[in-house]
Order: structure tokens, then sequence, then C-alpha cells
């Protein structure tokens, strides 16, 4: 294809391009989302829910580990501070991916606003990933604002596709309850996978260890020190001050 | 009923109080413009992030007991290698998994 008739067409790409593009980028959460969802909605029907409360979460929370922690909630009767506060507590580092996207979401409007609200570990994971490997790839150029209207998109649909399949898992496991006969054990490894693939590709486009080995001393130093359940926040918070602290040390060094 | 009421009151908050720790970076810093420590942020808190959350889907094994940890090595190491071969998410993350499907139902 020339560059005449790729200039030509760029509406077209950026219509087509992202919907495909998404729903490859998201079949490894598909395979992880759906047993987890599952697992999740047979619980919530073992504890005498309809199957339609499981569905109803899964689009009015979409949050995996806050939901599983809401069965627990409410088989205790838990009141709603309580319950506000357990959540914001379990999801607060969120805040962090939030942090680091600030000015990456592309799109506009409510579809910003859903995007944000289906920022699940899996979503951010694809979205930065995506980012990364996009600027990797092109220099800012004047057709650079078409390339960040396709980004919206493509970023609009992963989250929808994503939600999507964890409301499905949610939906279907509450309504299967006990009569699930296949096998899925380690079918949920797709998630492991899908993030070590993406620690290589964030590393192929950043081309950096420190971010890595920062991490690394950070997750032992956590699991070492504190409960293994609070690892995520205790480590996150961790690895976004040492991130603080080099960048401090960088800019009073002057290194670029 | 007021199961009903208190079952829907339950899931608002915990929506809310969910969409607040997604949403709350967006509304304090949307002003900040390109500010440096921001884009040293997006720049290097994905990849960190992104082996936490690979160590956290691990943190769990116990190492120390029975064969624990080497089904999870022997998968992840195929996952690596796939991905250093082909460079295509999918076929690494699909021979990653069957063959730890595999293994743990198997082995």
């Amino acid at each position: 294809m020339t560059t005449q008739s790729q200039s030509r067409m760029p509406s077209l790409q950026a219509k087509t391009a992202p919907i495909t593009s998404s729903f490859k980028a998201t079949l490894p959460v598909l395979f992880g989302y759906i047993p987890m969802g599952m697992a999740f909605g047979l619980l919530l029907s073992d504890q005498g829910y309809a199957w339609y409360w499981a569905t109803i979460m899964g689009v009015a929370i979409f949050a995996g580990a806050a939901q599983f922690m809401a069965i627990g909630l409410l088989a205790a009767n838990a009141g709603l501070f309580e319950v506000a506060m357990t959540t914001l507590l379990l999801n607060s580092r969120h805040i962090f991916y939030g942090l680091s996207l600030i000015h990456h979401v592309q799109a506009r409007g409510w579809r910003k606003l859903y995007i944000i609200f289906g920022l699940t570990d899996e979503t951010y994971s694809l979205l930065t990933a995506h980012h990364a490997t996009q600027s990797q790839r092109s220099r800012p150029t004047k057709e650079s604002s078409d390339l960040a209207l396709s980004e919206g998109r493509f970023q609009f649909i992963v989250t929808a596709l994503n939600q999507s399949y964890w409301v499905f898992g949610c939906t279907i496991g509450a309504i299967l309850g006990g009569a699930i006969t296949f096998d899925t054990t380690g079918l949920d490894f797709t998630l492991p996978a899908l993030f070590m693939v993406l620690v290589i590709e964030q590393y192929k486009a950043t081309q950096k260890l420190f971010p890595f080995l920062i991490a690394l001393i950070c997750a032992v130093a956590s699991l070492a020190l504190f409960d293994s359940d609070s690892m995520l926040l205790i480590s996150i918070s961790m690895t976004l001050a040492l991130l603080l602290g080099k960048h401090r040390l960088d800019t009073r060094l002057g290194v670029k | 009923m007021e199961n009903t009421l208190y079952l829907v009151s339950f899931i608002l908050v915990m929506s809310l109080a969910t969409f607040v720790t997604r949403a709350a970076p967006f509304m304090l810093f949307h002003k900040q413009g390109e500010h440096p420590i921001l884009v040293f942020l997006g720049r290097y808190l994905p990849p960190a992030i992104m082996l936490l959350l690979l160590i956290y889907c691990v943190k769990d094994i116990n190492w120390f007991v029975d064969k624990g940890g080497v089904n999870e090595l022997v998968a992840l190491g195929v996952v690596t290698i796939a991905h250093l071969l082909f460079r295509n998410p999918l076929i690494s993350i699909l021979l990653g998994t069957s063959l730890y499907m595999f293994l743990k139902q198997n082995m």
C-alpha cells in the first residue's frame, strides 16, 4: 500500500481497526474474566441470592476483589459505612492507575467517564501497554489527531468488552450454580500469563530496568513485612514513593 | 422488601466507592497539564505495576511444599520464550495457559 492511499482513507481505518485490534487485545481477559466471574456468580447464588443480583453487581460495581469481598460483607449484614470504607481501602490502588493515565485517556465526554468507571487491573494493563507501543511506533505528526481518535475508540471498546466478559461470567456462574461439570482448573492462568507478556512489552517500550527493580524490591518487602492480602496496595504505594524519589534525584543531578 | 432495599443501597455504595478510587486522580490533577512528574509516572509506573500484578498472581504459591510453584514457573517460562520468539500475545498466553492447565490437571 502506498503512502498516498493510506492517507486517503484514515477515517475508515480509524473506524474499523480499533474494533478488531481491541477484540484481539482483550482475548486473554475474556479467558480470565469468565471463569473468575463465574466463580463469583456461583458463590453469590450459593448464599441464596437470585441470579440477577450477580448481573447487577457486575454491571454496577465491576471490580473483582470488591465483589468477592461483598459476599462476605453481605453475609455479615455489614453497615453501609463499613461497606464504603472497606471498598475504598481495597480499591485505593486504582488511584495510582489513574495517576499514570491522566493524559492518556483519549476519549471525551461520557465515553471518557465510562473508561474511568471501568478501570480494572486488566483494563489498565491493556490501555497502558497499547499506549506504550503506540507512542513507541509513531512520531508526533499531523496525523496524530487521527491516532488519538482511534486510540480513544480502542480504549472505549476494550473497556466495554472487558466488562461484557465479566458480566457474562457473573451471570452464567449464578445461573448454572453447581451444575458446572467441565474442568476449568488452571484456566485462570491467562491473567498471570497476560501480565508476563505485558511486563515484556513494557520493557521493550521503555528499555529501562529500574521500574522493574523498584517493583521487585517493593513486592518482596511488602510480602515479607505485611499481610499478603494487602500486598498490592502497599507495594504500589512503596513503588510510587521510590519512583518519585528517583525522579527528584534525576532532576537534581540533571539526568534526562 | 427490606432486604432488597439493603441490597440495592449496598450495591450503590460499593459502586460509588469503587468509582471514586478510579476517578480521583482525574478530578484532582486534570488541570495540571503535562507536569514533568506526571509524565515521568505515566512512563515508568505502568511497567512497575505490571510486574507487581504478575507477582500478586503467584504470591500465594507455597514454594516449599510438594511441587510448589513448578507448574507456574514452567508455564511462565514458556510464555516468556514464546513471546520473545513470536511476539504475539495471544500465542504466548494460549501456549502458557494450555500447558498450565495440562500440568495442573494431570500431574
